[in-house]
């Protein structure tokens, strides 16, 4: 299957690149990137999803890129506005929360694979640039608490959301073949929020990306579980009668149906 | 069996949540109480947001309550009259503890007050219940207290609360202040910890307001009913956080639970069901109060904005 795609995304190539006025192409490589689903729907049977990021990289020419590069993919959720709240001990007794601190924009999702350890393909400068790798989430904080602190509390969400599937970083989790095509395995969990996900493909030579390339997927609820989450939003009243009902007569019903055996 | 919960946003095993709901209604049909005090703790532990916890539980106990309603009004078994006040007196407590609960949940303190509240109230009720039924066992050497005089009807500041009614079938010539602060009490704890308060309601009735015992049970459901039905509507309103297909699947358990429960307390001694009732309050209550103080599983947590 891998080969007929190579085979398939190489042909393609091609022909686009041929089709190309050659005045017109720049000097850099060409990515085409794609995913194996564009649309996630959270409906029953939904405990999560593979999907499978794929591509291949050529040279401006549209052939084989020459010298070896690395490739990074991230796949990213909707961004949320958030706050953080840290549990402390209160008078050396019982736990509760105590200190917050708030963020304007932190994905409800970050998975990020490359084909080598993200410390052996680029700096710390670029890794901050394109936000690859967990430690270089821009998580843009709010209110001025200091950087230590600040730090402390980035680092237990990123590591709360690791535990919970959310973030996942897979240092070698992209297999790059005959140096044209890239794919990378990114397990969904069943906990992610509907909304526009953003896959960025990333090729790196030298310390520096050569190409990148977005691609989209589209995480949404339909049927019974979309109609379930609107109604609980724009029509709170009939969606509470409705719940109400449906207890009394499935309580009614229950004492019914025993009063029979 | 893998099943979405289209609020909670997350997929569980919807045989567990089944067999939770089962659980509970077992223990709402033998002991008369909502069993939603079981619900909310269990469902946060298996990873469930406590909101949608607290507001899916209320939705289940309405059910788990109706048909143990339809039950006693046949027998004579509720005073609507009484109940009625306590359902205003409740009503207007639920809406106090929604208030309460934005507040505390907007500081960021509504889980641990949930946890405290619920460590003293279970502590307590649970103490005193199997106190009293090793009494009656003979457990204990109860000479002492025997020797009190003529037990009293109602508690003195009861009888000193003006405007008194006559509630005929709890054998009451009471004010209705008192049966509607207990509401009151009852229906801010609803709201606050998606429990139906049965747990309180009935020792308040029996010790407090001093309700004949044949109405005690059937009332306090009758008045159960009416709250949870309340806090739904409010959960739907206020935190949207009520998950229809998770109350489903906890009816679908708590509603043959009950009924199966229902049977076993027919063949059960009345003092064994309540120590068990009582030691299962205890632990919990004791469950909860180690949590509190261990260093917690997630030190950090994640609220939207």
């Amino acid at each position: 299957m891998i080969r007929r795609l190579v085979i398939l995304l190489w042909a393609s190539m091609l022909a686009l690149a041929s089709t190309t006025p050659v005045g017109a192409q720049s000097r850099e490589p060409i990515l085409v990137p794609d995913i194996s689903e564009h649309d996630i729907v959270l409906r029953q049977g939904f405990t999560g999803a593979d999907l499978l990021l794929f591509g291949v990289i050529l040279d401006p020419g549209g052939g084989r890129m020459q010298g070896n590069y690395d490739v990074v993919v991230v796949l990213k959720g909707p961004s949320e506005e958030i706050q953080l709240r840290e549990k402390g001990r209160l008078l050396g007794t019982i736990w509760v929360n105590a200190q917050s601190t708030a963020y304007r924009s932190v994905p409800s999702f970050y998975a990020v694979a490359s084909s080598r350890p993200i410390a052996d393909i680029v700096d710390e400068r670029t890794a901050a640039i394109y936000e690859l790798g967990l430690p270089y989430l821009q998580l843009s904080p709010t209110g001025s608490i200091d950087p230590e602190e600040q730090a402390r509390f980035s680092a237990g969400l990123v590591d709360l959301r690791e535990r919970q599937g959310l973030y996942a970083q897979y240092e070698t989790g992209v297999t790059v073949r005959e140096g044209v095509l890239y794919r990378a395995r990114l397990p969904i969990p069943s906990n992610v929020i509907p909304g526009r996900y953003v896959a960025e493909t990333f090729a790196i030579a030298d310390g520096r990306v050569i190409t990148s390339a977005t691609s989209e997927v589209d995480v949404r609820k339909e049927g019974f579980e979309g109609v379930v989450a609107e109604e609980a939003e724009d029509n709170s009243f009939l969606y509470g009668l409705f719940a109400v009902g449906l207890s009394v007569f499935m309580g009614w019903a229950a004492g019914r149906l025993f009063a029979l055996v | 069996m893998d099943v979405y919960l289209p609020i909670a946003n997350l997929a569980v095993d919807g045989l567990v949540i089944i067999l939770l709901g089962l659980a509970t209604g077992i223990l709402s049909g033998v002991f008369g109480v909502g069993g939603g005090f079981l619900t909310t703790p269990l469902l946060i532990f298996y990873g469930i947001p406590p909101t949608v916890a607290a507001a899916s539980a209320a939705t289940q106990v309405t059910g788990a309550s109706v048909s143990g309603v339809f039950a006693h009004s046949r027998n004579n078994g509720v005073d609507y009259q009484i109940g009625l006040v306590i359902v205003a007196g409740g009503m207007l407590g639920a809406l106090v503890g929604a208030g309460l609960f934005n507040v505390l949940r907007s500081i960021g303190q509504i889980d641990t007050v949930i946890n405290i509240l619920y460590v003293l109230l279970l502590g307590t009720i649970g103490g005193l219940m199997l106190r009293e039924a090793l009494q009656t066992l003979g457990v204990f050497d109860t000479k002492g207290e025997k020797g009190r005089a003529a037990k009293r009807r109602h508690h003195p500041w009861i009888a000193a609360l003006p405007y008194r009614w006559r509630f005929y079938r709890s054998g009451l010539y009471i004010s209705p202040i008192a049966p509607m602060i207990l509401g009151l009490v009852v229906g801010v704890l609803t709201m606050l910890m998606g429990v139906g308060g049965g747990f309180i309601m009935v020792p308040a009735m029996l010790y407090i307001l001093g309700m004949s015992a044949k109405v005690v049970v059937g009332t306090s459901l009758f008045n159960i009913l009416f709250i949870t039905m309340l806090v739904t509507m409010v959960h739907a309103f206020t935190t949207r956080a009520v998950d229809i297909v998770l109350a489903g699947l906890l009816l679908l358990g708590s509603v043959t639970g009950a009924q199966l429960g229902t049977r076993i307390a027919q063949f059960a001694k009345p003092e064994y069901l309540r120590i068990g009732l009582g030691l299962i309050v205890v632990i919990i209550a004791l469950r909860m109060a180690f949590g509190l103080t261990v260093t917690p599983d997630e030190v950090y947590s994640v609220v939207p904005l």
